[in-house]
């Protein structure tokens, strides 16, 4: 198990600042604040992605960064099938019998018919559907999404939703950024709300939006509200 | 004007009847480019990938020099190679001046630096969108860099047909360091510039019209390549 995650002091240049927390196994949390908040920043800090100005992040257990795997808001596709896509993430995790697993993987976010089509023009929907089977198929531990539905319609966007639902249940550690509060509490046990680059307020997430503890948690909750 | 109708009508009178020697300077010209267009895709292809993806001391001037050079005069690149190869040159015993494989090497030199910096702006575009995703899934440098190359495969014909077009259209390498020997190292370019000032304006003119349709032909079947990929893999 590669959870906990430590943060330690971590900045990055003038969007985070010097920020400490734990994020163990179970719940999900959702990284919630506005644009620009530096929750993307912050997500890439944990993932590995950017390497912090000051501080330390640490993961425990061996080879965390086999066992973790990212969904971005825009997926990023090879130009080959689907199918090919899938295989592409297992093979460089070195699973054996790629290609069954890949397929596998298509089948439980409903893409098996479209595994040979080129995934460059499946639709958006489709290519984050994509995009969360390329991480199922590497049975992340922790698995991190950065508004992965920002830029879809309502129905993909339900969708993902039930997918991220489904990683949820068999026991992945889902960690989210969103600034779409509908989305915190239909997906999200826990929030970490950031606002300009300080995490202000870590709270259930019923909790968070019945009583905010912080007065910036609580204008953005109203200020968001009304377009829910 | 009636003398340049005459000399249309011979030179496609001559393309028509299948002229032999026509023929073998066509031949010739199409080796010598092409071997030296595949020698320095070969070359430049990795090394404008590694370029645009790696991080070291003196990248930004090696960018300048290698877009610097895309204007490399051929002339220049054809007085070094043959004073390379020359005689009294640090190459010169291996007898390589006034051959075909001369004017290859030539050509490499000068359509490189084209291939690798063309390629080296399409890779470091391409790895701003890739390079997170990859990253995320573990992919080394090296091996994302070349997933990358592989993915934008069709856009780089383009950097190749510019190497293409500058090697068939040279004629100052290939004149110095071939030496425009009648049927050993005469081409297309150095053929029309002898026949043009000797007064043969057909055979002049009639390797003129199947240089540009062979260039034009080479750049058609690029373009649908292009299209057809792009329909399919999007």
């Amino acid at each position: 198990m590669i959870l906990p995650l430590r943060l330690e002091g971590v900045t990055y240049r003038r969007i985070i600042e010097p920020l400490t927390l734990e994020l163990g196994a179970g719940p999900s949390t959702i990284i919630l604040g506005a644009n620009g908040a530096g929750k993307s920043v912050l997500m890439r800090l944990m993932h590995g992605l950017l390497a912090p100005t000051h501080g330390k992040v640490s993961w425990s257990g061996e080879n965390p960064r086999r066992h973790q795997a990212m969904v971005f808001q825009r997926p990023v596709m090879l130009r080959r099938s689907a199918l090919a896509n899938v295989v592409y993430a297992l093979k460089i995790a070195g699973v054996a019998d790629a290609h069954r697993a890949a397929m596998g993987a298509l089948e439980e976010v409903g893409l098996a018919h479209l595994a040979r089509r080129s995934a460059r023009v499946l639709s958006g929907g489709e290519q984050q559907r994509l995009a969360l089977a390329r991480a199922w198929a590497l049975h992340p531990q922790v698995l991190f999404l950065d508004e992965p539905t920002a830029s879809l319609d309502p129905s993909a966007t339900r969708e993902i939703e039930a997918l991220i639902r489904a990683f949820d249940a068999a026991g992945t550690k889902v960690v989210m950024a969103t600034h779409n509060l509908g989305q915190a509490r239909r997906l999200g046990d826990e929030v970490l709300f950031i606002h300009q680059g300080r995490l202000v307020e870590r709270a259930p997430v019923d909790q968070f939006f019945s009583k905010p503890a912080s007065a910036e948690a609580a204008a953005f909750i109203k200020g968001e509200l009304p377009w829910v | 004007m009636h003398s340049i109708l005459e000399a249309i009508r011979a030179a496609v009178g001559l393309i028509a009847s299948g002229d032999a020697t026509l023929g073998e300077i066509v031949l010739l010209s199409l080796s010598v480019s092409l071997s030296a267009v595949a020698l320095a895709t070969l070359l430049g292809l990795p090394l404008g990938a590694a370029i645009a993806v790696g991080r070291f001391p003196g990248r930004r001037a090696i960018i300048v020099l290698l877009n610097a050079l895309m204007g490399l005069p051929p002339v220049v690149v054809g007085l070094v190679v043959y004073l390379l190869l020359s005689r009294a040159g640090p190459l010169g015993e291996l007898g390589l001046l006034f051959t075909p494989v001369a004017m290859v090497i030539a050509q490499t030199i000068l359509i490189l630096p084209i291939i690798a910096a063309l390629c080296r702006q399409s890779v470091e575009d391409a790895w701003r969108e890739y390079e997170e995703q990859l990253r995320s899934l573990g992919a080394e440098r090296a091996g994302a860099a070349l997933t990358v190359l592989w993915d934008i495969r069709f856009s780089l014909l383009t950097a190749v047909l510019a190497g293409l077009g500058r090697a068939s259209a040279e004629v100052g390498a290939v004149m110095i360091v071939g030496g425009n020997i009648d049927g050993v190292t005469r081409v297309m370019t150095t053929t029309i510039a002898l026949e043009t000032s000797k007064g043969d304006l057909p055979l002049a003119l009639g390797l003129g019209i199947v240089l540009i349709a062979i260039v034009l032909a080479l750049n058609a079947a690029a373009y649908l390549v292009k299209e057809a990929a792009q329909r399919r893999y999007g």
